[in-house]
This record gives C-alpha cells, structure tokens and sequence, in this order.
C-alpha cells in the first residue's frame, strides 16, 4: 500500500490527473442501463426475427433514444457536480478472476465519457430516425435496426469501461457490428469484400491494442485505468513506450490511419446511415478516445507520442489528397474523414495541450460529417442510389433542404469562422504550431486542400450544370426532396454544425476535460493567435478558389478523363494503399501460407500417416504375444517378474 | 508365548462388517430360499449392504479427526487408527477409497441386476454347472433360470476390496487379495452367452492370479526374512534402519510388485486383461475393471509409501520402466483393435500406466507449492475419474446389442451416432474423458497426476505419458468417427436396447459424475486432499 502510495504521488508530481472515480449514487446508477437498452434492443431484434418486423425499426430507435435521455439527465447532474467530483465508476460484477488478476466489468462515467455519451446516443438516435426513412424499402431494415442498436451498445461499452479489457469488448463489438453493416448488403460481391477487407484490417489494429494489455498486464498487473493511471509513473519508459505504440497500433486500425487506413474507403459499400454513424461520427474516433483515455501512459512516453503525430500528419495529408480526386460522393466523404480524423489524432499526439481540442473537433466532426453523409444519402436517395458525382450537378433547387443542410456542414468542415469546425480545426493548428512549425504547415496545408475537395464536391453535386435527366445521359431520374423523417435529423445535425463551437465559450470544453487529461501550462505561439487563425482562413480561402477555377468555371465532363496528371491517377488509386498492402503484406504472406502448407503436407502428415503405420505395424506385431495361451501368458509374468527383480538389482 | 485377546476397533471396521455380514447373509438366502424367489431379496439385500457401507463410510470419515495425529503418523496431515491390532488401518485415504469403492460397488450390483437387456433374466447363466451346448443348457434357459449366487459373490469381492488399501500388513494384505480375487475369477466364468469364452477367460485368469499371487507370498517371505516383522510399521522401520541382507529386501519388494502390478493390469503383466475384460459378462467386467484397480492401486501406495517408503530410490526406477512399458502397450495395442471391449482392457492398460507415473510424484505436501497435488491426492483423483468413465463405458456396451447378445465387434457400432445419438454421444464423452480432453474428468486427473511426477522431476515419464495420450486420442477418436461419421456395416449393425432404470441410471450418474469432476472438480480435489496422508 505504501509502494501505491509513493507512485501515485510520483504520478502526480508529473500532473497527470490519477483516476480515482467515486461509486454511483443518485442516478448514476443507471449508467449500465445506457448500454443494456441497445443491447436488449439488438437481442430482441434478432432473436425474434421476423415476428418483430412490423415494429423493429421503431424499437431500434426508442431505445437508443432512451439512452440518449440518461445520458443526458447525468450530463445534466454531472454538471451540477464539483469538478472533483466528477469521476464515477459503477461495478457490475467481477468478470475474471484468475490468480492475481482481477478484472471487473466496471463502468467509468467521466467528462470525457460523457461528451462521448452524448456525442453517440444523440447522434445515434438521429441516424436511427433517418433510417427509419432511409432503409423503409428494404426488406432486411429490422435487421438493419438490430446490428445499428448492436453498434450502439458495444461503443457505448467501448467508452464506459473502467479497464482496458472492457474497452476491448466494446472494440470488438464495434469491430463486429462494422462488419455486419458494411456487408450489409451482402448480395453485392463488392459490399462482401469491403466487410471482409475491414475486418481483416482490423484484426491487424485489434493485434495491437491486445499486446498493448498483455503488457499492461505484465507490467502493471491490473487493466483499470485507476490502477495504471496510479502505477503508470513507476513503469520504464521503454515499456511505456511499447505499450503506447501498440495501442497507437490499435488506434490505427479503428481509426483508419496510415498504415492501416485501406478499408475505410471501401467500407463505404455500407448503407449510407452506416457511413455516417459508424465510419465518420463514432466508431473511427474510437482510436482518439483511446489514445486520449490513455493520456497517463502517453504523457511518460515520449517516443509513442511522436509517433503518434508522424501517424497523424500522413494522414491527415493522405486523406486530404484522396478526397480531391474521387468521383464517388461517400469515398470523397470517407477521405474526409480519414484526413479530420489525422486532425484529432494529431491534437492527441500533442499531449496535454492537444487533447481537449482533439476530443473538441471530435465532436464537431461528428456533427458535421453525420450531417454530410446523410445529406449524401439524401442526394443518393434522390438520384436513385447514384453515387457518381459526375452524374449531378444544379440539386440546389430540387432538394432544397438537403442542399442547405450539406452547406452547413461544409462551412463547418472547411473552417469559414464562426462555424464549429473552424474553432476546433484552428484550435488544433495553432497547438500544433507551438509544438513544431513542420507538423504545424502540414496541418494547415490540409486545411487547404480540405477547401479544395469540399468546394469541389459542393460545387459538382449542387452547381454546375444538370447533367442528368437527358436521354443521352440514360438516365430517367427525377430527383425529389426526402421525406420529413429524413430531413429533420438533417436540419438538427446541420444546427449542430453551425453552433457547436459554442462548447470553446470561455474555454469551457478545455475546463471541462482537464479533470480527465490534465491542465496544460499555455505557451505562446510563435505568432500571435489572430495572425495565424488569418493565415489559416486565408489558406482554406485559396483552396476554395482554386476548386472555383478549377471545377466551378468549367465544364464537368460525365465521365471522368482518363488523361490525367500522375497526381490525380495516384489519389484516384487511393495513394496506392492497396498496391502497398497487396507488395508488402499479401504477397509473401501467401507465400509463407503456401510453402507452409505444402511443409505440412509433406512433414506434418508424412510423420503423421507415417508413424500411424509404424505404430499400427508395431501393435500387429505385439499382437501376436497376445497369442491366448495361458501358458505363454504365464512365462510373460515370469518373464517381468526376472525384469523387474532384474530392474531393481542393477539400479542398487 | 502368551496369547492376546483381539480388540476390534467395531465403530470403525463397520463398513467392512456391514459388507462382510450382508454376504453371509446372502449365502443363507442362497440356502433357504426357493430358486425362482431368489433375486428380488438377493438384489435388495446387496443394495441394502452396499448403502448401509457406504453412510458406515460416512461416519468414519466425519469421525476420523478425532484420531487426528494418532499413533505417531507418517506424514504431517495423516490421521486415523491402527485397527484390528495392527491388521487394519483406518486412515483418510482407506476412507476415501471405502467411499469410492462402495459407490462403483453400487453401480456393479445395478448392472449386475439388470434383466430387461436379455428379455427377463440377467446377463449371468442360468445353470453354471450344465455344460455348454447341452440339454441341461437348454433346459435351463427354457426354465428361466438364473444364479443369484453373484450378488453373495459381488459382496465378498468388495469386502475384498475394502479390505486390500486398508490392510496393515502383508498377510492381511494377501489374505484380502484372495478374497477379492477368488469371486471375481467365478464371476468372470458365468456369461449366459458366449460361455466357452466366458469360461476360458475365468479360467486363465485364475490360473495367472494364482500364479501372481505365488509371488505376492514368495515376496512377502522374503521381506519378513529381511526385517523380521510382516506389519508394514515394522517393515518401514527395519528398511530405515537398514540391514545386512538387501538383497533380500530388493528382491522381496520386486516380487510382492510382481503380485499387485498383475492386479492392475500393468505391462508386462498385462497380459491376462484383453482376454478375461471381453470373456467376462460385461457387468462384471464395469465393475472389475473400477473396482480392482481402484482397490490394487491403494494397496500398491499403501505398500509402497507406508512400507518401503525408505527405499523410495530403489523401487522408483522399477516404476519408470512399467509405467513406460504399460503406457505405450496398452496405446499401441489399442489401437489395432477391432473390438469394443479388447479396446476397452487395453485402454485400461494404458490408464494403469498413466495412474503409476502418478505414484511417482511427489508424496509430501510439504515439498509442493500451493496449487500442486502430491501424488496420493492425484492418484486418488485420477481412480476416481478413471472408475467413472470405465463403469459408464461398460454399461453402454450393454445396451448395444444384436441378435446374438451383445454386439462388441466394431462394425456393429457404425453409425451408431445416427440411430441412437444419445448414448453413442454418451459413449463418446466418456472415451473423451478417458482420452483427456479439457471439460472431462479424465482431464483433471491427467493433469493431477503428470504434474504430481513433473514435481518430483520424473520428467522423462511425464513425456513419454503425453506422448502416450497422443496416441490414445487416436483410437478413441477413431471410435467416435465409427460411430458418427461411417456408415452402418452392411450385414446388420448393433442396435440400443432398451435397459431399465438400472442400467440406464448407472449410465446417468457416471456421466455427471465425468462432466462435473470435469467442469468444477473442486470439490472432490478437496476431498483428496482432505484425506491427508497415509498413517503407519
């Protein structure tokens, strides 16, 4: 106990905030209702199976937004708390129990959790309700309901838990319900591989995160974060090191950051709710909430964290560039996506400066890429599921609200003050420029080019000239607003969008989180703050221009051209991500499998069916001492009796 | 030379009394009753005897702290009392085995009662005396006849047996060998169908039991030539304080192992086994081959441990070279079998084999870390473990029949798994369990006893055994695959007959029994290890 002791007050010298949550009292005792209620709603939706057709889709969603209540009565009660108190935890039962490893299934309900609580069910309830509209036609939506509440349960668990093998069961459960809805519809072969391709990419990243709390165990001999936040001052640094590069391991998988970023793309197979809830808004932060949960190891590892910024710069400019070259409205989204994800993880690669602006624009993102993938659904809706940017063009009048909404989100997502995601996006430039003017120009490069593809894309599905409609364009669409069940979670979410800098108010989300991520001492910037939020809106300025010269002031060819810069041939290949996985990873792991096979084949089996025969040879040999005789019998017991006097002679 | 009135210990030596007492007792039913009368009271009287021995057994054991560290023990947790003036030891572990004994005594006497298998009368013949293939054979199967003489019989070899670990010296310990030996060799010659087999098998097992035992008693001679004394306190006493002649003694030891290693069924011993496990009616054969071997193998610890535990180093390496030799024949033998039961004998083989690196381990607790079994306590478990999926076995083979009795050849049993997938899945988890395959009781009782001897540095043993249950995984499995996944012989598979409660119940409780010594074995591993040591 002394030794605890000692370390926590290490710990502390170093300022890293020390979980030490309270037990629930008052309602946080209903913190694991939170999850059971989507959990209950998945089991009977899928136990029941088509007795629950008629009203699945209703269930789904009522218990999400059940959910959503609670969590927003604890926000509310949170709140009402002294900040030191703001650390609950609940014990549910003892999970495992082996030896001296104790692991409970205990929930942690925190700032940060809560932010993330509401972030999910909130924005979960609204796709829930958009999809009620979304999927009214396909004849598998109950099912569809069901994995969405399945989702929803295991992210919820991912972030509640008070230990890292709890996190782990939501991670696979996320892991599990991805799957389920990017092959959704599995009838489309393309739809079944991109599943396949994500979940086997994330078994890479889940590979991690799984040695990072074997480690952890190792070392620390507990999974909770209060222990390992209480103990983690006393470990090495190159074990810290370890632990956080495998779970930055883990957080790349999830997240999809560069190496392992090649499924998020394809996953877009998915129905569109699914893009937006699970592969913009919740699910692929999982890897910021994780790194950031993890600040107390972070903080003593200085290596991971440099790592964790080179993971993040890449891709922020790896997504950037894919998203200027693709034709297909979700994939322009997806490297969105990845490129703002680079954003969040880069703020939490900065370490205590940095988190509480990552988690920041983890919340803006949301909104405004929710936002933005519905929108796309809506426009996909309208075009009879085409996802061809080159096929639209001038919908700003025939889908009014979907184009007013989607021009909310974009705002936000470029930077243009005072929409959310100019706060957080700017916030986490300026940090970044404190920390290192490379990594700083880099995230600001991105903001750029982030106005470049976002221009880009407003201005080819909403602008420009039809060019659908026409005989020669084959199609015969007629394109229509979405109904109300639709458009409402839209016009939310694009609220959202525009009011969600409001929570930087007098730095009220910094405040908010420093219980869970620690106070950062403030530096000052190399140039004053107003100057370097003028630089970057004047960046993000140019980018728009250019997309205007580039794409506005010029015809949209149907069909995209073939004779392109090497540029545009590479972002369109997605930077060659596969061609590097397929040359690195595929090719000598098929033919490690192969020439493996063929050594069991030859060896294994060879020494199997060979030593069967030897042993069978050898029993029908032995066999014929068993020859029935009593008296052959007999001198075989004389015959061990000698031995065995025999035996007990020679060994004296 | 003055002569001692002997005091009994009656309290204690009940179970054996109440067992002794129901088998003369059945012998007056025997004498006095009508013929056709005979089995209703035989059976109940048996199963009054067995349970009435049982509670006995009980009893002793909540009472047996009482005599906690009395009569100066051996070990530092053994309890209990010298009985019968020397003869008879009640100690945690005869109680133990008591206990276990009656239970697979229990199941014996279910089996041996069954009649709805052979349409009304038992699996036992109907006249002994009628010679094979005659009218008096005939004669007496029209009648209906039936010997109820196995139940007096089936009581005297469990007094046998109760009386074999607990025996306090070596002509107690021979005399309880002879009664557990003599009714089994009867038993072994009273097959209704089948009798020439049944016969030879009684028949060559007597003549190799008599032979062994002649070695039991030559080897008992020359111990008491060497330390003057046949009580196993005496014997222990003079190897630890050594003496001239040891050659004597070595040779003396080989030879009394000679007599118990047959009774167990070790190689190359082994040899009676096959033979008398498939002649033998199968009932007899379930509770032969539990009851034996759990009772031989206490003896054997009992004489080993108590006895010549001071020549640990000379009889160690006598039990590497059996237990190898009994491992790898009973394995590879098994596996070219083309019969259920022959397969079973040798399985048992290997069993034997498996239990004797057991008696390698480590005996004192005091030298084991927390967690670890010595090797008493895994011997223990693994008899125990071992009895279960061997009386459960058997059984089934009872059910599965054709017209000309019971269908033991392996091609009556394909696709078994089909018609009947319950008791061929039955079947199955008890060759798993006797395999060692995780969630089954054999498995603990493995895993007791390998790391009992890892303990005691007897590694070489140790791989050999795993070695050994690959290759038993082979055939067991092998069988599985008959049953479930090869198609019925073409010229008539073996069907399941229905069997009364009897059979069916005993089937029902070894089955438990496996999957739960498997599954939570904690309990019963606090039974052995609360029987604590043995006491001199």
């Amino acid at each position: 106990m002394n030794a605890l002791t000692a370390l926590t007050l290490k710990a502390s010298e170093t300022t890293i905030p020390v979980v030490a949550p309270t037990d629930a009292d008052g309602p946080f005792t209903l913190l694991w209702l939170i999850i059971a209620l989507p959990l209950l709603g998945a089991a009977v939706l899928l136990l029941g199976g088509r007795y629950t057709d008629k009203w699945g889709h209703l269930l789904g969603t009522a218990t999400s937004a059940m959910s959503f209540v609670i969590s927003l009565v604890l926000f509310v009660s949170l709140l009402g708390r002294d900040e030191g108190e703001r650390q609950i935890s609940q014990h549910l039962y003892d999970w495992i129990d082996a030896g001296g490893l104790h692991i409970g299934l205990d929930l942690l309900y925190d700032p940060l959790s809560a932010l993330f609580l509401l972030l999910i069910t909130g924005v979960g309830s609204l796709i829930h309700v958009y999809s009620i509209g979304y999927m009214a036609h396909d004849p598998r939506r109950r099912r569809f309901f069901a994995y969405l509440n399945l989702f929803v349960a295991a992210m919820l668990m991912l972030i509640l838990s008070e230990n890292y093998v709890g996190l782990f069961l939501g991670w696979e459960g996320v892991g599990l319900a991805s799957y389920l809805l990017i092959g959704f519809w599995q009838h489309k072969p393309s739809a079944a591989a991109a599943a396949k391709k994500a979940f086997v990419i994330n078994r890479v990243g889940d590979m991690g995160l799984g040695l990072a709390i074997f480690l952890m165990i190792v070392t620390f001999g507990t999974t909770s974060f209060s222990g390992i936040s209480a103990l983690s001052g006393g470990a090495t640094e190159t074990t810290l090191n370890w632990v956080g590069v495998l779970l930055l391991v883990g957080a790349c998988g999830k997240s999809a950051q560069v190496p392992l970023q090649a499924w998020l793309l394809d996953a877009m197979e998915g129905p569109t709710p699914v893009s937006a809830l699970i592969h913009a808004a919740t699910m692929v932060t999982a890897g910021v909430y994780l790194i950031t949960r993890s600040n107390f190891v972070f903080e003593l590892a200085p290596a991971a964290q440099t790592a964790v910024i080179i993971v993040a710069t890449v891709t922020l400019l790896w997504g950037a560039i894919i998203g200027c070259a693709k034709d297909d409205i979700k994939k322009g989204l997806a490297g969105s996506t990845m490129s703002q994800i680079g954003y969040m993880m880069l703020g939490a690669g900065l370490g205590v400066a940095g988190y509480a602006f990552a988690i920041f624009h983890l919340l803006t993102h949301g909104f405004f890429k929710a936002n933005m993938f519905l929108g796309a659904g809506s426009v996909m809706h309208a075009m009879d599921d085409d996802v061809d940017m080159r096929h639209y063009g001038a919908l700003n009048k025939m889908l009014p609200v979907t184009f007013l909404t989607f021009a909310m989100g974009y705002l936000a997502i470029i930077g243009v003050p005072p929409f959310a995601g100019f706060w957080s996006k700017d916030k986490i430039i300026e940090t970044a420029l404190v920390e290192s003017p490379i990594v700083g120009i880099c995230a600001l490069l991105g903001a750029g080019i982030t106005g470049f593809y976002m221009t880009r894309m407003m201005l080819m599905t909403f602008f420009t000239d039809k060019r659908w409609g026409s005989t020669d364009s084959g199609g015969d669409v007629h394109p229509h607003e979405s109904p109300k069940v639709m458009t409402i979670p839209l016009i939310v979410l694009a609220a959202l969008s525009v009011l969600g800098g409001l929570m930087l108010a007098g730095n009220w989300i910094v405040d908010w989180l420093s219980p869970v991520v620690g106070h950062a001492e403030h530096h000052e910037p190399p140039l004053p703050v107003i100057v370097i939020t003028l630089i970057t809106v004047a960046v993000v300025a140019a980018g728009v221009a250019l997309a205007w010269f580039l794409v506005g002031k010029q015809e949209v060819p149907r069909v995209a051209p073939a004779d392109v810069s090497i540029a545009t041939k590479a972002a369109r290949a997605d930077l060659y991500g596969d061609a590097i996985n397929e040359g690195l990873v595929v090719t000598p792991g098929r033919a490690t499998v192969r020439s493996l096979t063929a050594g069991d084949r030859s060896i294994v089996d060879g020494l199997f069916t060979g030593g069967t025969t030897v042993l069978a040879g050898t029993g029908e040999l032995l066999r014929r001492l068993q020859n029935g005789y009593v008296r052959s019998y007999a001198l075989g017991i004389l015959g061990g009796a000698l031995l065995l006097v025999l035996t007990l002679v020679v060994v004296n | 030379m003055e002569f001692v009135k002997p005091e009994l210990e009656y309290a204690e030596l009940l179970p054996l009394l109440i067992v002794f007492g129901g088998a003369c007792v059945g012998v007056m039913l025997e004498a006095f009753l009508p013929r056709g009368t005979r089995r209703l009271p035989q059976v109940g009287l048996a199963l009054v005897t067995v349970v009435a021995a049982l509670v006995a057994t009980v009893v002793v054991g909540m009472g047996l702290d009482e005599h906690a560290g009395a009569d100066g023990s051996g070990g530092s947790e053994g309890r209990g009392l010298v009985g019968a003036m020397g003869s008879i030891v009640v100690d945690g572990p005869t109680v133990y085995l008591w206990g276990l004994l009656l239970v697979f005594a229990l199941g014996g006497v279910a089996l041996f009662g069954e009649q709805r298998l052979e349409g009304g009368v038992s699996a036992f013949t109907g006249q002994a005396a009628a010679l094979p293939g005659t009218e008096g054979e005939r004669e007496a199967s029209t009648r209906g006849l039936e010997h109820t003489e196995v139940y007096p019989l089936l009581l005297f070899a469990v007094f046998g047996m109760l009386l074999f670990p607990a025996s306090g010296d070596l002509l107690t310990m021979f005399v309880a060998l002879e009664v557990l030996s003599l009714p089994l060799y009867l038993l072994c010659g009273l097959a209704r169908r089948r009798r020439l087999l049944s016969q030879e098998a009684a028949m060559k097992y007597f003549l190799l039991g008599a032979f062994a035992s002649g070695f039991f008693l030559y080897g008992a001679a020359l111990v008491y030539g060497y330390a003057g004394s046949v009580s196993f306190a005496g014997i222990n006493e003079a190897v630890r304080a050594g003496s001239a002649n040891h050659g004597l003694l070595l040779a003396g030891i080989g030879l009394l192992a000679v007599g118990l290693l047959f009774k167990v069924g070790a190689a190359p011993f082994q040899a009676w086994t096959p033979d008398v496990y498939q002649g033998a009616p199968t009932a007899v054969t379930a509770f032969m081959a539990a009851g034996t071997k759990v009772a031989a193998f206490g003896a054997l610890l009992r004489l080993l441990y108590v006895a010549f535990g001071g020549e640990r180093w000379s009889w160690q390496p006598m039990l590497w070279v059996i237990a190898i030799a009994s491992m790898i024949l009973g394995a590879i033998l098994a596996i070219v079998q083309n019969d259920v039961k022959r397969m079973l004998a040798y399985s048992s083989v290997a069993h034997t084999g498996f239990i004797l690196v057991g008696v390698l381990g480590v005996q004192s607790a005091g030298d084991l870390a927390q967690g670890q079994y010595t090797s008493l306590e895994g011997v223990l478990f693994y008899l125990t473990t071992y009895g279960f999926a061997m009386i459960g076995a058997f059984a089934i083979v009872t059910l599965v029949r054709d017209a000309g009795g019971e269908a033991t050849a392996y091609d009556r049993w394909a696709g078994l798994g089909r018609t009947s997938p319950l008791v061929a899945g039955a079947f199955a988890f008890f060759l798993l369990s006797m395999a060692g395959i995780p969630l089954t009781a054999g498995f603990i009782g493995k895993w007791a006893v390998f790391t009992s001897a890892l303990s005691a540095g007897a590694w070489p043993v140790v791989l050999v055994a795993i070695a050994c249950s690959i290759l038993a995984i082979t055939f067991y499995v092998r069988h599985i695959r008959l049953m479930f996944f090869t198609e019925p012989s073409q010229d008539g598979a073996g069907v399941v007959t229905r069997s009364s409660l009897l059979t069916s119940g005993t089937i029902v409780v070894c089955l438990a029994a496996t999957l739960v010594m498997g599954v939570v074995p904690g309990p019963v591993l606090d039974l052995v290890t609360g029987a604590g040591d043995f006491i001199r």
